[in-house]
């Protein structure tokens, strides 16, 4: 086991290298110069230019320049906001809870919506129940959610007034932000409503988010469901009399639990793409908006390391989903 | 831990005045930071210098005038080079958990403000890794500030370089906030310095109580204040960067005042019984600057007669939807020294086409840049080129639209030689008509690294500004500014094609707001009815 | 080319015939799914749309009728017959943008899928066809593009190169290519141990010819598949870059930039909002739910399921 993990571990650091210099290159050749577009409109002497663009290491060598970068991510070093000067690893810190605030509440609501959908579905084939649930899921597969999240504030927000318009909690409320999630430090408070407020505030952008991994998971439970039902030892157990729910309970399920789980995890990324836009939709104040934000302002340094760390940690959690495979499956492991 | 307790006791606060009035304000965008020197951005500055801090001088409320602010007074040396400020006593400083004043504000602060940024060797002048102090150097001040002597605890003595009438009215600016030296100390002795970026100390009608990135800032009524004390308890910002979204919870009643609406929402907004609209021209111009040192452009005529064949109402009405005014001069109405006795060159393109032919001019072709983002004073750039394309070929002229990047586009604007005319446009600093006139227009600013984009280097009107510039009376300021405006008119290096109006929609529960011609949002005069 | 020619006849007649059979197989399959034979007329509909968009379209779709400023659709109170499904903000007919945003999403989808089939095909031939470290180096970079979520890749893409629609294509075509690289390299590798293709190399056939003649017509069912999915993302994915104002530019009657334009008024005009948005749906749905068809026809596998 420990060898399956350090060879995993090896994998991941040519990929690293490559994500650093995509990162840092992509960034090089953004068009448009950071320094004129703080002096803008007023314009900049191009002795305050050079000036400026020396204190920000940007009249080095591109290489020299990347070597840099590398060396200060080694020191945990991210680099600073050019626009607010904090630095880029605790802007990412602050904001990051409400990402994963949002990311846990969709992937919990997709996940205990979508599987027993999914189980459902397969138990019952071919149903009214099927035929219905599967159709659902394929709309909401093919969903533009900042379309949908739109319907749904037009609906909820505007129309009902049941759901406030953006925001993470009601502004009434104020409380020290001990773990970052709103809707812990909510009931940490004590404060009446609160909690309340923080899950009405929740629930449109995580419903939202929600969509497309429900639907995958509906579906991908559904299939391999279908596919351990047809296993052997399945119709053996069936055929010995074993109540039908303790078949699908403890032989089917647990089997077709697999690859969902697995399909459970690979729908990091997909969060994270759809953070992009559920934050924006709903002005969340998350790492999704904070990058969109940082891209059109330019701001260099947010958007360089704002994607190296998106990107390490997406791979983290494809390396952990990697092994919770390797734990449940052992086949796995052997390769 | 210790936000913990500074988070319960302003809690406790809160609680003890069950009755707290809670102002909320829908602000347009995140704060860069809380200290005001390092940063340029209005939305910074209303949550950081306004509320927070003060200045020696400042804005009287809803004018461009100066008053007396931390400075109760101040003697001007006959050769004006010389300023004396008398310092205000008794101006408490605020406090929070890590700082507790010991001294009220007094002259070592003033000069650790203005040290800090115009020394490079000052210990805080790079508090934070690659901050820099643009509007600082922006307005010259490293050149212009010879000295700063501490005469006595409550009396300071700037010396100048040259004479500079809009000195008084460049201090006023956030950049010139005063901040608290003894703070500051006490936060280096802990090795925190950057906190004086994040948990600001000032003198300002309202105390800072919590930021959440991109969601939420917290001020409380400053007690102590020494001016009138804020009528509200709690201010809050709510960051709301979307228009719509704004708009919707000022409806909702989520918040009582919004910057910034669409203009589209301006009937609605009017419409609705529980909102009420604030509105005033704005502090801007926008304007196509020809490069009058390249032909025909070079020649005042042609351009005089391109400004006749463009239709201006008809790009107030298409493009501002009618939320501005149509421009004549280079400064907007509500400055003073505005000239109104001035004519706009009357649209007739009949006229125009004449002229054009008089001056030998056929068959032109020309360049319209377009600039790629909407700002205050220019909504959408492409929709009036376009518009102006269209008048323009009505006259014979064929019109091209050219648009780059932003951050190239304010470069490859600046170029010598540049072919084409610039849409572009400005937002006053301070209220100074030499922040327009000297910056954009003069022959200083016509070279490399200024921002007269006209390149128009013409000897009399530069001579009236540098003369204003030196002169310390306002009304023979006005004088030759007016002046000014009358040779600019007649030459004609730009198209002045409108001023913006800036709309404040709020609850019609608010009372008191005042606007400000700078665009600054403040909140110690505002009230709101139960 | 050393074949015989009289071989080679009998060769193409089979191969034809193979064909027609293996497309009439298809056809039973494919045909036995109800939705996808919907999925497959409606995509058909959206194709007839985009290509007579000039004829169907009642207006000019960037053209401002400026008397006619958000007219709710006919249906409802206030609205004109003469435009359908009412205008936007400026007085364009929605209607006819949306015909005409057809033209757009299915020029997005082929050019998308098509240089991101064509790139993902040829990276991963050479690295399956080649192993060793040319694979290890491949891979690797595969490997590195699917780290970051795609939207954010293509966004930063955008951004580098400018925002515009030739632009979101490109991005969005080179943060699909991976997976087209993927699934034709592990196609490759257990082709490449088959029989025939020994046989092939036995008989002396080049690398070139190998790839593109022997293997690569025998991994096709699986790329198919993935093309139809990736040509319902390039749809959503440009109408997303679109929405954050990175796609296509106003004017252009995208259907995303048409929706990213209608944020402000979503209280006021339901109408700006919705269609635009129903309009991506449809088109999505329709091409995922063909693409469901596909699959459980090509797929042997899930054929008996």
């Amino acid at each position: 086991m420990v060898r399956f993990i350090l060879s995993k571990l090896l994998y991941l650091v040519p990929t690293f290298l490559g994500i650093t210099i995509i990162a840092f290159s992509f960034v090089r050749i953004l068009p448009g110069d950071p320094v004129l577009l703080m002096a803008g409109e007023r314009g900049v002497t191009p002795e305050r230019h050079a000036e400026l663009s020396a204190q920000l290491g940007y009249d080095k060598p591109v290489v020299l320049q990347y070597f840099d970068f590398l060396g200060r991510l080694m020191h945990g070093d991210f680099g600073n906001s050019l626009v607010t000067k904090k630095p880029v690893l605790s802007e990412f810190l602050t904001l990051f809870p409400a990402t994963v605030e949002l990311g846990l509440c969709a992937i919990i609501i997709a996940t205990l919506i979508g599987v027993p959908v999914g189980v459902m579905a397969a138990i019952r084939r071919g149903s009214w129940f099927d035929q219905i649930s599967m159709t659902v899921a394929l709309v909401g597969f093919s969903m533009p959610i900042f379309w949908w999240g739109l319907l749904l504030i037009i609906l909820f927000s505007g129309i009902l007034g049941w759901t406030p318009v953006s925001g993470r909690i009601n502004l009434l409320y104020f409380f020290p932000n001990v773990t970052g999630f709103m809707l812990i430090d909510s009931v940490l408070s004590g404060q009446k409503g609160a909690f309340a407020s923080a899950l009405s505030h929740l629930i449109l952008p995580s419903i939202v988010l929600a969509t497309i991994p429900l639907a995958v998971i509906a579906r991908q439970t559904r299939s391999a469901m279908l596919e351990v039902m047809s296993e052997d030892y399945v119709r053996t157990a069936r055929a010995k009399g074993m109540p039908p729910f303790r078949v699908i309970g403890i032989h089917a399920l647990r089997n077709a639990m697999i690859p969902v789980v697995t399909t459970i995890g690979l729908q990091i990324g997909v969060l994270m793409a759809g953070a992009i836009l559920t934050e924006t939709i709903f002005s969340w104040p998350g790492i999704g908006k904070w990058m969109i934000d940082s891209i059109s302002r330019r701001d260099y340094p947010v958007v360089q390391s704002g994607l190296l760390l998106i990107a390490a940690l997406v791979m983290i959690v494809n390396l952990l989903v990697d092994l919770t495979y390797g734990l449940i499956n052992p086949r796995i492991r052997v390769k | 831990m210790k936000t913990l307790l500074a988070m319960t006791s302003a809690l406790a606060m809160m609680a003890a005045a069950a009755e707290a009035k809670t102002f909320v304000y829908c602000s347009e965008a995140s704060p860069e930071g809380f200290d005001p020197a390092p940063y340029t951005a209005g939305g910074t500055f209303d949550a950081s210098a306004h509320p927070i801090f003060n200045r020696l001088t400042e804005f009287k409320k809803g004018t461009t005038e100066v008053e007396p602010g931390l400075a109760e007074s101040w003697d001007v040396s006959a050769d004006g080079t010389e300023y004396t400020f008398h310092l205000r006593k008794g101006v408490k400083w605020q406090s929070n958990e890590k700082f507790t004043p010991t001294r009220d504000f007094n002259a070592d602060d003033v000069i650790f403000s203005y040290d800090r940024q115009g020394k490079a060797d000052h210990p805080w002048h790079q508090y934070i890794p690659g901050i820099t102090y643009e509007y600082y150097t922006s307005m010259d001040m490293p050149n212009l500030i010879k000295s700063i002597e501490k005469i006595d605890d409550y009396t300071v003595k700037f010396t100048l370089s040259q004479p500079e009438a809009p000195f008084l009215a460049n201090i006023a600016m956030p950049f010139a906030s005063i901040v608290s030296k003894e703070y500051a100390d006490t936060l280096a002795a802990a090795g925190t310095m950057e906190d004086m970026n994040n948990m600001p100390i000032g003198t300002g009608p309202f105390k800072f109580v919590a930021y959440q990135k991109d969601a939420v800032i917290r001020y409380a009524k400053n007690p102590d204040y020494w001016g009138t004390p804020a009528i509200i308890d709690d201010l809050v910002f709510a960051i709301t960067p979307d228009a719509a979204v704004r708009l919707q919870k000022l409806k909702a009643g989520e918040c009582h005042l919004m910057p910034y609406p669409a203009p589209a929402d301006i009937e609605a907004i009017r419409a609705d019984a529980n909102l009420k609209l604030d509105e005033q021209a704005g502090l801007n111009v926008g304007y196509l600057a020809y490069n009058t040192t390249v032909a025909p452009f070079d020649n005042p005529k042609v351009r005089k007669a391109l400004n006749m064949a463009i239709n201006k109402q008809a790009i107030v009405d298409a493009v501002f939807q009618g939320a501005a005014a149509p421009a004549k001069n280079p400064i907007p109405p509500t400055m003073w020294s505005y000239n109104d006795a001035i004519q706009d060159d009357p649209y007739d393109p009949e006229a125009a086409k004449a002229m054009l032919a008089e001056a030998g001019v056929t068959d032109l072709s020309m360049k319209i840049w377009a600039m790629p983002v909407q700002r205050p004073y220019m909504p959408n750039a492409r929709r009036t080129a376009e518009l102006m394309q269209e008048d323009l070929s009505k006259v014979g002229v064929t019109a091209e639209i050219v648009s780059y990047e932003w951050g190239e586009y304010l470069q490859k604007s600046m170029e010598a030689g540049r072919d084409g005319a610039v849409i572009l446009g400005w937002t006053g600093d301070n209220g100074d008509p030499d922040n327009f006139l000297s910056v954009l227009l003069s022959c200083d600013s016509a070279g490399e690294g200024g921002a007269n984009r006209a390149f128009w280097c013409n000897e009399d009107f530069s001579k009236l500004l540098k003369d204003a510039k030196i002169t310390a009376d306002p009304a023979e300021r006005t004088a030759l500014y007016e002046q000014a405006q009358v040779i600019f008119k007649d030459q004609a290096p730009w198209f002045t094609i409108a001023h913006s109006t800036q709309y404040v929609p709020m609850s019609n529960k608010v009372s008191g707001f005042v606007m400000s011609p700078l665009g600054d949002f403040t909140f110690e005069t505002v009230d709101i009815a139960e | 080319m050393t074949d015989t020619p009289q071989s080679a006849a009998t060769v193409r007649l089979s191969d034809a015939a193979i064909f027609r059979r293996m497309l009439a197989e298809f056809w039973f399959y494919f045909s036995q799914n109800r939705g996808a034979v919907v999925g497959l007329a409606v995509f058909a509909l959206l194709v007839v749309v985009a290509v007579f968009a000039p004829l169907l379209a009642p207006h000019d779709p960037t053209v401002q009728y400026r008397e006619a400023l958000l007219l709710p659709p006919v249906w409802q109170e206030g609205g004109s017959t003469s435009y359908l499904l009412g205008t936007d903000a400026v007085g364009r007919d929605i209607l006819s943008r949306l015909i005409f945003g057809a033209q757009y999403s299915l020029f997005i989808g082929v050019v998308v899928v098509s240089i991101a089939l064509v790139g993902g095909i040829v990276i991963g031939l050479l690295a399956g066809f080649f192993g060793g470290w040319v694979d290890s180096v491949i891979m690797r970079v595969m490997d590195v593009i699917l780290a970051f979520p795609s939207l954010l890749l293509a966004l930063v893409l955008v951004a580098v190169l400018g925002p515009g629609l030739t632009n979101a294509m490109i991005a969005i075509a080179i943060v699909y290519q991976p997976h087209f690289a993927r699934l034709t390299r592990a196609a490759v590798m257990s082709e490449m141990k088959r029989e025939y293709v020994t046989a092939a190399r036995v008989a002396g056939a080049g690398n070139l010819r190998l790839m593109f003649r022997t293997i690569l017509p025998n991994c096709l069912a699986p790329l198919i598949v993935q093309a139809t999915l990736s040509f319902s993302s390039a749809v959503l994915d440009s109408a997303a870059l679109g929405f954050l104002g990175m796609g296509a530019q106003p004017p252009a009657p995208e259907w995303g930039t048409m929706l990213a334009e209608a944020r402000e008024f979503i209280l006021r005009a339901w109408w700006v909002v919705t269609f635009p948005g129903l309009a991506i749906l449809i088109s999505v749905l329709a091409i995922n739910v063909m693409g469901d068809g596909l699959r459980d026809a090509l797929d042997p596998k899930l054929k008996r399921s």
